[in-house]
């Protein structure tokens, strides 16, 4: 089973610094590490290829400096590394990322699945994950909290399986995944042929440290290298120029006021209440 | 300070100081208070490789020695000086088997430990035999193919949870430490049980058990070296451990400096940090001092029984004294340092101290180390 994990080297947020005057991210001096849900991904993508065999190939696209994230993934068990940099890349919103992933994605080859991290903390936006499997047009399971059963051909699909659903899951060769995924309500179980591309949540594992075994060879690896020449891509979409949001302003909200607190006894402050809640607020 | 590691021995100690700090810190006091055995952490260093790290490449391990061993046991014991022991003390019972191993021996049992499946322990000290090992009283009686033990060990690390065990005994009671002999006894054979667990003052999470041998019967495949041998294997396996123990030393007074330093910079007395008074600060700067100094002569010992060395027991001696008293005073004067609450069993600091005092006791205690130097010292002399 062939593997993807997308990933992303982000400031450490656990200890960043605001500057006072722009309010922005100081990123000098700060530290940079994996994305913490991509290593829920990389966790999980080495757990299967533990279970199935296969090849776990760890993307990133990023600056040069990005590779130390991609070494650091190798040495917590991921077999390959691609780094998708190059100027004409710089800019990219999450449109042009999302873009630009899968172009590469196309170009590394065959894949089962796709694994990304729910979002990444410095942006926050959970899009580019979807956004690949878009351009990639195959389907996606968000927020995975667990892989219920992953079928990749060798064992046939149980009874029952997608039965008044998609006619043809019913085949007992099909591939498919379930999975659970994480709702605010609680979870849906979700269904999907592969190969697709899940994003997942922290709540599916628990990343295991790096081995000595895997730091040697992440050490030595080569990484794999990928610039906008060797993608097949259309130049009008990538970086800047195909990236469709405009960022107007940025800016930190004012602190929320303390609120009014009424004292007394009940009966007392009721109509108070009331009065203030329709003169004011609604 | 700059020790000059390989890029293998820095990646060995970055990985250690992650498990101790993001896996062993957390449970710490939890395992010190209720005696828990650390299975938990021995997985997680058996997943990251460093279960192998002293042990050849073609027994499973990484091909490293005492210097990669005693990196790692610093670093884990800066977070528990108990929990490290798990990892220290298997070392101590697969030493003999890597020095006087045959190849057969070492097939058999150097790569489960190399994997982290199997834990090792070593057993010489019984209730009269401590400090005076050559009075030990586990005989072991030849038979055909195989020998018969009996007899009580005492106070063994690792005792119970570990499956191979090196063990001293006697062939020959007439003959004292000359009659002795070394035996790996596996978990579980016929004759071989457990005594109490031991309530120890400190390092509460290693397991402390009594090995009892009745007729219990070890295939003569299982005897190292030789018969008579047994002494030497035990003098010549301390060499190679006690930087281990000096080790773990290091780490636990550098762990309690470590919460010391940080702990002075949010107290606060007279409407200023306790650290910046000058009279506790000098008695950081003598802590810093002192334990850099027991580092450097730890790892320099390491160094030398690395580099194939034989002459290592004065070295070896000093190391495991030096940082021992080293560990002792920093941990009493760090409990000082945290004033009132150093006294509580709420701040992680006293169990420092409890954990300490016995790096002063095993593995020779440090009146035997003192003679084992002094020894040397008076020998060199009459040599020249």
């Amino acid at each position: 089973m062939n593997i993807i994990v997308c990933i992303k080297q982000v400031p450490d947020t656990t200890n960043v610094r605001i500057d006072p005057e722009t309010n922005t991210l100081v990123r000098s001096g700060v530290q940079s590490i994996i994305n913490p849900f991509d290593m829920y991904a990389i966790e999980e993508a080495v757990r299967l290829k533990e279970k199935f065999g296969g090849l776990v190939t760890i993307v990133t696209m990023g600056p040069p400096q990005a590779e130390e994230a991609l070494r650091e993934a190798i040495s917590l068990g991921g077999d390959e590394a691609v780094l998708i940099s190059d100027r004409a890349f710089a800019g990219s919103d999450t449109w042009a990322t999302s873009y630009t992933l899968s172009k590469a994605i196309q170009k590394i080859g065959k894949f089962d699945i796709v694994i990304c991290g729910k979002q990444a903390i410095d942006g926050d936006t959970a899009q580019v994950g979807p956004g690949v499997a878009a351009f990639l047009d195959i389907p996606q399971i968000t927020f995975v909290k667990k892989i219920e059963e992953i079928n990749i051909g060798s064992t046939p699909a149980p009874q029952g399986y997608g039965a008044g659903r998609v006619p043809e899951y019913q085949s007992a060769s099909v591939e498919y995944i379930r999975a659970e995924r994480m709702t605010e309500e609680g979870y849906d179980i979700v269904e999907s042929p592969l190969p697709c591309l899940i994003t997942v949540v922290k709540e599916i594992n628990e990343p295991r440290l790096p081995s000595l075994k895997g730091k040697m060879r992440a050490k030595k690896i080569e990484i794999k290298k990928l610039e906008a020449k060797d993608l097949d891509a259309d130049p009008n979409s990538l970086g800047l120029k195909g990236s469709p949001t405009k960022v107007v302003k940025i800016f930190t909200p004012p602190p929320r006021k303390g609120g009014q607190i009424l004292e007394g006894e009940v009966k007392d402050i009721c109509g108070k209440l009331v009065e203030l809640l329709k003169g004011e607020i609604l | 300070m700059d020790y000059l590691l390989t890029e293998e021995q820095i990646m060995i100690r970055d990985i250690a100081r992650q498990i101790a700090q993001e896996k062993i810190k957390p449970v710490a006091a939890k395992y010190d208070a209720e005696g828990i055995f650390p299975w938990d952490i021995v997985k997680i260093m058996a997943a990251s490789d460093l279960c192998g790290i002293y042990i050849e490449e073609k027994y499973g391990g990484t091909g490293g020695g005492v210097m990669e061993l005693v990196l790692a046991t610093e670093e884990l014991s800066k977070a528990c000086g108990g929990i490290s022991l798990a990892f220290a003390a298997t070392a101590l019972g697969t030493f003999p088997i890597i020095l006087f191993g045959t190849e057969e021996q070492k097939k058999k049992y150097l790569p489960d430990i190399a994997k982290g499946k199997k834990l090792a322990a070593f057993g010489l000290t019984e209730a009269g035999a401590g400090s005076d090992a050559g009075a030990i009283a586990t005989t072991a009686e030849k038979k055909g193919d195989h020998y018969v033990l009996n007899g009580t060990k005492q106070w063994i690390t690792n005792g119970g949870e570990a499956e191979v065990y090196t063990v001293i005994a006697s062939t020959d009671r007439s003959k004292g430490p000359r009659g002795a002999a070394a035996f790996i006894v596996e978990k579980g054979m016929k004759g071989f049980e457990f005594g109490k667990k031991e309530d120890k003052m400190g390092i509460r999470s290693s397991a402390t058990r009594e090995l009892v041998f009745t007729d219990c019967n070890i295939p003569k495949e299982n005897l190292l070296a030789k018969e008579g041998m047994g002494f030497i294997v035990a003098m010549k396996t301390f060499d190679q451990s006690r930087p281990g123990v000096a080790s773990q030393a290091v780490g636990i007074a550098q762990g309690a400096l470590d919460l010391t330093v940080q702990y002075m910079k949010e107290r606060k007395q007279f409407g200023k940090s306790i650290s910046s008074f000058q009279g506790l600060q000098f008695m950081l700067a003598d802590m810093a001092t002192e334990i850099e100094a027991a580092r450097a002569l730890v790892y320099a010992c390491a160094r030398m029984l690395d580099s194939g060395n034989t002459k290592v027991s004065k070295d070896s001696a000093m190391a495991k004294l030096f940082a021992s008293d080293v560990a002792m005073k920093v941990t009493v004067d760090c409990v000082q340092l945290f004033g009132g609450y150093g006294y509580m069993r709420d701040y992680p600091i006293e169990k420092y101290m409890r954990d300490a005092k016995i790096t002063q006791i095993y593995e020779g205690t440090n009146q035997i180390q003192r003679s084992i130097i002094a020894n040397h010292l008076i020998k060199e002399t009459a040599s020249k």
